[in-house]
């Protein structure tokens, strides 16, 4: 069985984001760039899946210009056999998204797509849900979980509520939570090991997707801020304060 | 004029107070308002939709493949009724957030996530960036309108109306690839973190399992609710699902209490709506302290014991 994962490219989690004054964007200049934290959790599933014996090959896709290589390197580095870059320039919306792995699903033809929950730049969470849909197969999102029974899989999801488990059959789109698992450190020499593995360079175009454009992003805003509290001297203080203010 | 469809939310017995807020969200676009309830014995809750205000009908769709909520039965219900709709609408809840890309994807389009704000029927303000930024979205005229609606950013629409409620045969079939095992409820008796009035959360300065009870027991002689931050549950101090941020839950309690909380921007996103935040956290230079409207410096294990006193 083939395994493919999902790669992004994203502002680091660590990074205090901000608005451009005009209103365009986010600064991203000279702005530290990573792995979407939850495709590392991802990849790191399918890593353990394939050292178990239970998959032959792990495979990272990503979307996006030349500098995306770069996560696609440290995906090599963490152990994925290889990469594939779908090469564009836009910024592609899930949907399109969606549809460009779809070809890539036809060519590899994998056992499992695994993917993160969301990106922690636009915060969308939409593009594992499509591409079950596009695809006609499962989709398990939010997994905690994930048992594998040959043909079949058992996930457990992370919902408002507790736990869900299904089953699902393979293939199928899994999407992945915080609590999966806890991704490996990347050591110098698989760095070096990961320069010698195949990376693949496709354009958007020679795939035939469609890109929809039916949403579009338009002015940027920083948030509102919450106007500047009072600090109390003891918990006395606190309660009256509560009190005065008629929340308790 | 749009025409708005509602996939409502429940647990086979009540209607979960998120569809309420979609109502307000869809009032906000404007237009006619159905809700599509689908389900199995659901009449107390297609019943519970019917009285929401401004609700044009209720379609109550009752078949055993739709008794449990997957995502792949329930998107292939609501695309088979999706005709003449102009805006198809979901709560942005884990349910929500699962189900209505799967509808928006076998309709065409993309979705528009976590909507906060209507502008129009065609422009939307939503966060990204955990928040960190907020961005009006324009969808193309003509396009079918997917959202999810972020339930912090809505009140849920008041219940004195009487619908009709249209029992419909479902339009779908089962798919035989996706199978429901089981569900696991955490949280027992205490308020629903999502819909409480007051929430007490506590974090990473807790240090133990055992020191959380602390929380439990003043989030008790409050009523309120209890969450977490992110370190707290990696921790395993509590379960996964009390986790309040960017990647958890959105919340907007009336009072919410942050207790030994640095204040992480991933998890300030969780609270921004509340109506007033407090923090207790010892050190006196916590960015929680920055968004707090009453901060106290201070020892959690000395001040939890004297609140609880204090509140009698």
């Amino acid at each position: 069985m083939k395994i493919l994962v999902g790669i992004k490219r994203v502002v680091d989690y660590n990074v205090r984001v901000r608005v451009l004054p005009d209103g365009s964007g986010v600064d991203t200049d000279g702005v530290k760039m990573s792995v979407n934290p939850f495709d590392e959790i991802a990849l790191e599933e399918a890593l353990r899946i394939r050292e178990a014996g239970n998959a032959e090959e792990v495979i990272v896709v990503s979307v996006g210009g030349d500098e995306c290589q770069q996560q696609l390197r440290t995906g090599l580095a963490m152990g994925a056999d290889r990469a594939i870059q779908i090469q564009t320039s836009e910024s592609l919306q899930p949907l399109s998204l969606a549809r460009a792995f779809l070809k890539v699903i036809e060519r590899e033809q994998p056992g499992l797509v695994i993917l993160g929950k969301q990106a922690i730049d636009d915060d969308n969470s939409q593009t594992a849900q499509m591409l079950a849909a596009l695809w006609d197969r499962p989709q398990a999102t939010f997994a905690s979980k994930l048992v594998l029974n040959g043909d079949s899989a058992a996930v457990t999801r992370e919902i408002d509520a507790g736990m869900e488990t299904i089953e699902i059959d393979l293939p199928a789109v899994i999407s992945v939570d915080l609590r999966l698992n806890e991704p490996r450190f990347v050591k110098l020499p698989d760095i070096m090991k990961a320069k010698r593995k195949p990376l693949d360079v496709i354009s958007l175009d020679d795939l035939g997707v469609t890109v929809e454009g039916n949403v579009s992003v338009g002015h940027h805003a920083p948030p509102p801020q919450r106007e500047k509290g009072i600090m109390v001297d003891d918990t006395a203080q606190l309660v009256q304060e509560l009190k005065n203010r008629g929340l308790i | 004029m749009s025409k708005i469809l509602i996939i409502a939310e429940h647990d086979g017995q009540a209607l979960n107070i998120s569809t309420a807020k979609c109502v307000s969200c869809a009032k906000a676009i404007g237009g006619e308002i159905d809700i599509a309830v689908f389900g199995s014995g659901i009449d107390a809750v297609a019943a519970q939709a019917a009285a929401i205000d401004s609700v044009n009908q209720v379609i109550a769709v009752n078949a055993e493949h739709l008794a449990a909520p997957l995502a792949v039965n329930w998107a292939a219900e609501a695309i088979s009724m999706a005709e003449g709709y102009s805006h198809l609408l979901g709560p942005s809840t884990t349910l929500g957030k699962d189900l209505m890309p799967r509808i928006a994807a076998l309709a065409g389009v993309n979705q528009v996530s976590d909507i906060m704000e209507v502008n129009g029927p065609n422009s939307f303000k939503r966060p990204i960036y955990a928040g960190n930024a907020l961005v009006d979205v324009e969808t193309a005229a003509g396009a079918t309108v997917v959202g999810t609606v972020r339930t912090a950013s809505w009140k849920a629409a008041e219940s004195s109306g009487g619908a009709s409620v249209d029992q419909r045969e479902a339009g779908s079939s089962p798919a035989s690839h996706t199978r429901f095992v089981g569900m696991e409820v955490e949280g027992g008796e205490r308020p629903d973190l999502q819909s409480a009035a007051r929430v007490v959360s506590g974090g990473r300065a807790l240090a133990s399992e055992e020191n959380f009870e602390l929380i439990y027991q003043l989030a008790d002689k409050l009523g309120a609710g209890v969450g977490a931050s992110r370190a707290a549950v990696d921790a395993g101090y509590c379960p996964n699902d009390m986790q309040v941020g960017q990647t958890g839950k959105i919340i907007s309690p009336d009072l919410y209490i942050a207790i030994g909380i640095s204040g992480a921007i991933q998890h300030v996103t969780g609270i921004k709506d509340a109506g007033t935040i407090v923090a207790i956290n010892k050190d006196s230079e916590a960015p929680i302290f920055e968004i707090a409207d009453i901060g106290l410096a201070g020892d959690l294990f000395k001040v939890i014991p004297e609140l609880e006193s204090l509140l009698g």
